[in-house]
């Protein structure tokens, strides 16, 4: 049956003429017979849909989410809601970057490997690094892909990591790591502070002579690690690379990574530009400081790079370093990548450009005033936070013995909080998560500790 | 029809402007709070500069991008007939729906009552990928196609591993395979056995023969292979690797020219992967991002990675207990946008999906009869069988008999305002130019395309010297990759541009 999308479906026929045959089942007939379907294949609703009804079909669906944000939702972990500018979703939908292939073509890609550039260069500067490739899927493949790079340029095959990074950054660092004989050491946490318990780190290091130590800040628990250079440093004397797990939302008031003794630095766009898209897509930012030259060879995905014409009359960009590449350079690539999330970068560049050095700042402030406003009225209203000598940001851990029952209350109200901790870690299953962001006003965060103080008297 | 692509002498983000500006508004009402926050950090953990970050009024951020997408091109400019990479036609009516907030503002840790919208959708598509594979489950948490080989060569790995079978430490794979394949499977900690391709095309079956034993731990494959050509003795191979205990992987970036067609499940493979952004029209966005499914049968489910969507009859939930996964391959459950698109796609097709594969395969030989008539241009394989979705040619004849090879060839037509095809590709072709063009092409752009090549290779032959010069209609000449690969020259932002090029303004 013809189909709009299908232009030459019109005009079968008329091709098939062309090709010398009479009948579509020629042009398969290499296909052995008993591979042939002989039926139709049971996808879609039955038939064909024109677009109007394919519109209702996916509202009826849709509607069948029951979430209603009745103000900006303070779900966090790892990921939450902040604001996507307007100018960001309509450059990204211009159809001539959302339409193109990676740009194996430069001449007829300049826009795209250009803004790509600016995305390396921005990320860069913004996290204090030489170089930040084109990108990774997203931030959790970055730090798999960044425990690999450390286990590559050391010789070294085990990494230690904290316990209180994300417990699913945690998992597919597991998935791509241990197959291949790289060892995960995981170290804990201080019960009081929330952050890396460094005498543990220590030990750990003196005594496995890691390939690199891992940071996240802030924290899962959204705890600043404060001792983050002390860490870097201890590392180095051990010969292990440093890597930090950053979200890039925090680099308008938190200095740099890259400043504070990173070799290698991982975050995730979501934030800046991407949203939560049920968890994804975003991109993956993945960074290196290399005074020696060491790690770019080693460094996977692709680079885009400066260069003239052959004339030598003009500037340009093309992607370089293409034999690190899984398509040149097959079983001894760097890495496999090949889709990476270049939309995204491209919406993350327009997204910093957009901000600005203020805008940054300010954004950073907004959300560092949010979460001390939180934290105090929190702290009024009765609930305890899970690490009282943790500085927050963004996000953080209260603890209260029927939490879950909180939270369900809170979500007949129309405000979510969370995740519950208890799905991750066993010793925290009276705690929950709470993120706040630039969108919530005075308003909304009364609003939700004034439910809380409720639910509490009622308690 | 003539082209001239836009030509701005765009500077880059960091030069747009000098002037102290912010490009977007953000509050101050919880400033002293703030303050009262980060006094309590230690000054070295406060961000000391963002002195070199642009700073840009919102309007010259918008023509500042808007003139750069002006300087690219993608499907909705013209035919893009890069092989293997099926750039089909994106459907305006699958972005726009999947840009609906009730899925952008959805957070990954709703529950999963709140999200039952989002879940039936993710399980339907399982539902339908694993119908047009034929296996029994799919997985959409990979976020790309080659997430899903390394997620495959694990589950490989780790099938055998589970079986006390630890002496399975290599993988096969065509010497006309997809690089990303070999990668995976060095990833996953396997050693790559390399076979060769035989005159008609296929994979040399001799060849496999001679490597298979028992330390093969599986074959990845491509059907229809990068040539475009159906692996005619699929049955044979898939028999000869599993009497060794071997498995079949299918890398799905070919599925288009066999959709409805034929199934990888029903040619013996184990587990396959998909590429929703080729063969379920999600757009590429320039390199990503995409969407990959994982799909597997008997077994080799329970090693599939978590989570999948499953159904209790009542309600949509979260599956994370098969007992034997190799875990998460990638936080969160996918990317699952462009998964909603690849969604939309089929329930708009429906069964009538098989058109795909029938026409995108009318397209390609249409494409090639043209293309083989001309001088210079030589089909290397399988003579005399038909192509599915694609086909490869070489301008070996052409570049001894004129000096011009296949990258001049693929600049010569950007200036005719097509996109080039994937070049130099696959690599047991000289001269290569991998053509796909996907059944939302018109006759009428392939008749251009075809007349394109004719100009081109006649150019060739009178003369060279015009065509070594293209491309002239685009942004910019032909760029220096040499050049620009010099570890001296090596440049990959603004600062390191700045330190290096003495010039007022780069582009010139």
């Amino acid at each position: 049956m013809p189909h709009p999308w299908i232009p030459n479906s019109y005009i079968k026929d008329l091709m098939l003429r062309e090709l010398g045959v009479s009948s579509v089942l020629e042009l398969f007939s290499d296909i052995p017979q008993e591979l042939l379907l002989k039926r139709e294949l049971n996808v879609g609703y039955g038939s064909p849909l024109p677009e109007y009804r394919l519109r209702r079909l996916f509202n009826d669906i849709l509607s069948r989410n029951k979430f209603r944000y009745a103000i900006p939702p303070f779900l966090g972990g790892g990921m939450c809601l902040h604001y996507v500018p307007a100018t960001v979703k309509h450059l990204a939908s211009r159809s001539e970057f959302y339409t193109a292939y990676t740009p194996y073509q430069p001449e007829i890609a300049q826009g795209l490997t250009q803004a790509l550039f600016e995305y390396q260069s921005l990320m860069a500067e913004l996290y204090g690094v030489d170089v930040v490739n084109a990108s990774m899927y997203n931030g959790s493949t970055a730090m798999a892909e960044a425990i690999r790079l450390a286990v590559r340029v050391t010789g070294r095959k085990a990494v230690v990591l904290p316990r209180n990074m994300h417990p699913e950054i945690l998992e597919v660092a597991r998935t791509w790591s241990e197959p291949v004989g790289i060892s995960l050491i995981k170290v804990g946490y201080d019960k009081e502070s929330g952050s890396v318990d460094v005498v543990e780190l220590e030990k750990a290091v003196r005594e496995w002579k890691p390939a690199a130590v891992v940071i996240q800040t802030p924290n899962f628990f959204g705890v600043i690690e404060e001792r983050i250079d002390e860490i870097a440093s201890l590392a180095k004397e051990s010969g292990s690379l440093v890597v930090v797990y950053e979200d890039p939302i925090f680099l308008g008031v938190l200095e740099a990574p890259g400043k504070l003794g990173a070799d290698i630095v991982v975050g995730d766009t979501s934030s800046i530009g991407s949203g939560l898209n049920f968890g994804g897509p975003t991109a993956g930012i993945l960074g290196i400081r290399d005074p020696e030259g060491k790690l770019l060879k080693q460094l996977p995905g692709r680079l885009i790079g400066y260069t003239r014409t052959v004339d030598g009359s003009e500037g340009g960009f093309i992607m370089v370093l293409q034999t690190r590449e899984q398509h040149i350079r097959r079983e001894r690539a760097t890495s496999n990548i090949t889709t990476n999330s270049a939309l995204e970068a491209v919406k993350a560049a327009i997204y910093v450009s957009l901000l600005g050095p203020h805008g940054l700042k300010k954004l950073g402030e907004a959300l560092a005033g949010r979460t001390e406003y939180l934290v105090r009225a929190l702290r009024k209203a009765g609930l305890e936070l899970a690490f009282e000598k943790g500085v927050y940001l963004r996000e953080v851990t209260v603890r209260y013995a029927r939490i879950a029952e909180l939270r369900t209350f809170l979500k007949s109200q129309g405000i979510y909080i969370g995740p519950l901790l208890g799905r991750f870690f066993k010793e925290l299953d009276d705690c929950c998560l709470m993120c706040t962001t630039e969108l919530h006003t005075k308003e909304d965060i009364d609003l939700l500790v004034r439910l809380i103080e409720e639910f509490l008297r009622g308690a | 029809m003539r082209f001239r692509q836009a030509r701005w002498d765009e500077p880059l983000v960091f030069e747009v402007s000098t002037f102290t500006r912010e490009g977007a508004k953000i509050d101050e009402d919880f400033s002293e709070y703030a303050s009262e926050l980060l006094g309590r950090l230690p000054r070295r953990l406060l961000r000391a500069s963002l002195q070199d970050m642009p700073s840009i009024s919102e309007v010259e951020v918008v023509r500042h991008y808007t003139r750069l997408s002006q300087m690219s091109y993608g499907v909705d400019l013209g035919p893009v007939p890069l092989g293997s990479c099926t750039m089909k036609y994106n459907p305006k009516i699958c972005e726009e729906l999947a840009a609906d907030s009730r899925i952008t503002e959805a957070h990954p840790y709703l529950d999963e009552e709140d999200v039952q919208g989002i879940l039936e959708i993710i399980y339907t598509l399982q539902k339908w990928l694993a119908e047009i594979v034929g296996m029994d489950v799919c997985s959409i948490q990979t976020p790309a196609g080659a997430s899903g080989e390394l997620a495959g060569a694990l589950m490989i790995r780790k099938y055998h591993l589970d079986r006390g079978d630890a002496g399975r430490d290599e993988m096969i794979v065509p010497d006309s395979a997809h690089g990303s394949n070999p990668a995976s499977a060095a990833m996953a900690g396997f050693r790559v056995v390399r076979v060769p391709t035989d005159r008609r095309g296929n994979t040399d079956i001799e060849a496999l023969r001679a490597v298979l034993s028992s330390r093969t731990a599986g074959i990845m494959l491509t059907n229809p292979n990068t040539l475009g050509l159906f692996e005619e003795y699929i049955l044979d191979i898939a028999r000869e690797v599993h009497r060794v205990g071997g498995l079949l992987y299918y890398d799905g970036a070919n599925l288009n020219g066999i959709i409805g067609y034929a199934r990888p499940g029903d040619m013996g493979f184990d587990v396959a992967h998909l590429n929703l952004h080729k063969t379920f029209a999600a757009p590429h966005g320039g390199g990503g991002p995409g969407a990959g499914a994982i799909c597997a049968k008997g077994s080799l489910v329970d090693y599939l990675p978590v989570p999948i969507v499953d159904f209790d009859g009542r309600k949509y939930y979260f599956r994370y207990d098969l007992p034997r996964s190799i875990g998460r391959i990638s936080w969160f459950y996918g990317n699952i946008v462009p998964a909603v698109k690849a969604f939309l796609y089929i329930a708009a097709l429906g069964p009538n999906i098989k058109e795909v594969a029938e026409v995108a395969t009318i397209n390609t030989n249409y494409m090639l009869k043209k293309l083989e008539a001309l001088p210079g241009v030589d089909l290397v394989y399988g003579h005399g069988r038909w192509r599915k979705h694609e086909f490869v040619v070489s301008f070996e004849r052409l570049q001894r008999e004129t000096g011009i090879g296949a990258e001049d060839v693929a600049k010569a037509l950007l200036d005719r305002g097509f996109h080039a095809p994937t070049i130099l590709f696959p690599l047991i072709v000289p001269e290569a130019h991998m053509i796909e063009l996907t059944e939302s092409e018109t006759k009428e752009n392939i008749d251009r395309l075809a007349r394109a090549y004719e100009e081109i290779v006649r150019e060739a032959y009178s003369s060279a010297e015009r065509v070594r010069g293209a491309p002239v209609n685009t942004s910019v000449g032909r760029l220096d990759t040499v050049y620009g690969n010099l570890p001296k020259n090596i440049t990959l932002t603004y600062k390191q541009l700045r330190s290096r090029e003495a010039l007022p303004s780069f582009r010139s």
